[in-house]
């Protein structure tokens, strides 16, 4: 066991813990205690705002998976990796001040609220609710088997002893903080994740002999691997092209995204969050997947590509130091975490519960059933992770394509077109989601495309057709939208 | 009240709409940017490529400098063509 790595890591655990009782205690004065649970009363400034997007965002996959990927592709994928830079600025400018004026006068808590307010269809909420519950829930599951693995690699505990330490730390914490605690202690690790990355990029580089002996060394190994192309030339620039709708603008659509863009506190703060986010994105993309890179001729023949981050920091930093620096990738999962945590379980509590089955509940029946849905949640996903069923890693694959598929058209024209209505956000989920399964399944790259491209053009399609062709009918139905 | 609310001629949509066209305006920008060092300078074989502080030149103007660039572009669109707003409804519908 590696006590002085450890020593660190724990150390940050148990920090996070005292914010989630802090803020918990903050929570019990609230007059509001859906909207502060769920949305931390409206009121993050620029700076936290920014940061738990960013570290949302920044999951375990762009953490662990994704330097991995980089060790093993070269500076392709890093290339690849840098579509992600438009999320810092593009979610906030397009849902912006829009969604923020009209949430606010809906009164919405979650991305459904929305769209339960501006489509007045039942199916529409429910078809909704169910896409982010099976979505969410897998992806859910995978992020915690990488907190697990992260801990398991460190100490040497088992893969359950592992699993256990990090299913209690970010169920208390959520279970009791509510969304304040988790946009709060977002902030923190966004901040671990921005000065992690900064030290270990530069111990990398220095353990390398610098960046042109590094890249010498990737050249004689494999030319390929300072092309755009990838390490077999495999990466071809429609391909990479194509991660712009998955991981870039397409991100407008994911509902842990979208909550945080109600969250903010007034325009100032929007505004702060954008050049914050901006900066802050760009930065944390390019370092962490060059740390991939060029961790290969300092490390070479790794063949678990999720073990490059742990391995490089061990490697190239002092044990102390490695400790507080890999507390960033833990961060990135936490938070990322615990994020899905509270929003699946407002989608069960607020958007199905209370608009179809109780919708008198009284204000202490809805606090107890949060905190009781989310730590149900919580228990059901660490047994999930203890033995995780295929379906669940198949699942969580395409969780993003299939949430951005679905929610992409009903949330960017319901908010920018006057015309679209219930008929035309409905078929345009089936559609997305319909054809996002099938063509993963059956087609992986169609047109040398990744598979959610089609998906997203089709549901636009389907969108504005439905929603033109039923003019009449919706206008009939429901004066007003 | 409740229904028709995004049809109404609120002053802070206009404002609301051309930034978020601004984004659009911004992302596409970007791409041409990334897409256009990656593959303008990377398409060549890599013994001739030339080296910007130890990049491949495409990678440091295509990734590092494109960072860079959005970065002061958003902080400079921001600042000059983002407006203050009230979000409330509260005292400033008129």
């Amino acid at each position: 066991m590696n006590w002085q790595a450890l020593i660190p890591l724990i150390g940050f655990l148990i920090l996070i813990f005292i914010i989630g009782i802090w803020t918990s205690r903050h929570l019990k004065g609230s007059s509001s205690f859906l909207q502060d649970y769920f949305l931390g009363g409206r009121s993050l400034g620029g700076f936290i705002l920014a940061m738990t997007m960013t570290s949302t965002y920044g999951s375990a996959s762009s953490f662990i998976g994704g330097p991995g990927s980089a060790y093993n592709e070269g500076l392709g994928w890093v290339l690849l990796a840098m579509s992600q830079v438009a999320t810092g600025y593009f979610v906030l400018m397009v849902l912006g001040k829009k969604f923020a004026i009209v949430t606010r006068r809906y009164k919405a808590v979650t991305m459904v609220d929305f769209l339960k307010e501006r489509y007045q269809s039942k199916w529409v909420v429910l078809f909704s609710a169910f896409s982010i519950i099976v979505f969410l829930f897998s992806a859910m599951a995978a992020q915690w088997i990488g907190g697990a693995r992260l801990i398991e690699s460190l100490t040497g505990l088992s893969y359950i002893g592992a699993l256990f330490i990090f299913a209690l730390s970010v169920l208390i914490y959520v279970t009791i903080g509510g969304f304040r605690a988790v946009a709060l202690t977002d902030a923190i690790q966004g901040s671990v994740m921005f000065v992690g990355t900064l030290i270990l990029l530069i111990a990398t580089i220095i353990a390398g002999g610098g960046v042109s002996a590094i890249m010498s060394d990737l050249a004689t190994e494999n030319p390929n691997l300072i092309t755009p192309f990838g390490a077999d030339g495999s990466l071809t620039p429609r391909y990479v092209s194509s991660f712009w709708i998955l991981v870039g603008v397409g991100v407008v659509a994911l509902p842990q995204i979208t909550v945080r863009a109600m969250s903010y506190k007034n325009s100032k703060s929007m505004h702060r969050a954008l050049i914050i986010g901006t900066i802050v994105v760009g930065f944390i993309m390019l370092n962490m997947h060059l740390i991939g890179v060029f961790a290969r001729p300092i490390l070479p023949g790794i063949e678990v590509g999720d073990r490059v981050m742990p391995l490089i920091a061990l490697e190239v930093l002092p044990a102390w130091l490695a400790g507080v620096v890999l507390a960033a990738p833990m961060a990135a999962i936490m938070s990322t975490v615990d994020s899905l945590l509270l929003l699946v379980s407002s989608t069960i509590v607020k958007d199905v519960y209370i608009n179809y089955v109780e919708p008198k509940a009284s204000y202490k029946k809805v606090m107890r059933l949060s905190i009781g849905v989310t730590a149900v949640l919580g228990i059901i996903v660490f047994l999930l992770a203890l033995d995780p069923p295929d379906l669940i890693i198949w699942l969580n694959l395409f969780a993003f394509g299939g949430l951005e598929a679905a929610f992409i058209w009903p949330i960017v024209l319901g908010l920018y077109w006057r015309k679209g209505n219930k008929y035309g956000a409905l078929a345009s989920m089936i559609a997305g989601v319909g054809l996002y399964v099938l063509s993963d399944t059956f087609f992986p790259q169609p047109l040398g495309l990744h598979s959610v491209v089609l998906p997203v053009v089709l549901s636009l399609i389907a969108y504005v057709v439905v929603s033109l062709g039923t003019q009449r009918k919706a206008d009939v139905e429901n004066v007003g939208i | 009240m409740k229904h028709n609310n995004l049809v109404n001629n609120d002053y802070r949509f206009k404002i609301a709409n051309r930034e978020a066209l601004i984004g659009v305006g911004l992302a596409i920008f970007n791409f041409i940017w990334w897409y256009g060092f990656a593959y303008g300078l990377g398409s060549k074989d890599p013994s001739e490529y030339s080296y910007v502080f130890g990049f491949p030149a495409w990678f440091f103007y295509s990734c590092v400098l494109g960072v860079i660039v959005m970065s002061v572009l958003v902080i400079i669109v921001v600042k000059k063509f983002f407006v203050d707003v009230p979000f409330d409804d509260e005292g400033e519908d008129k």
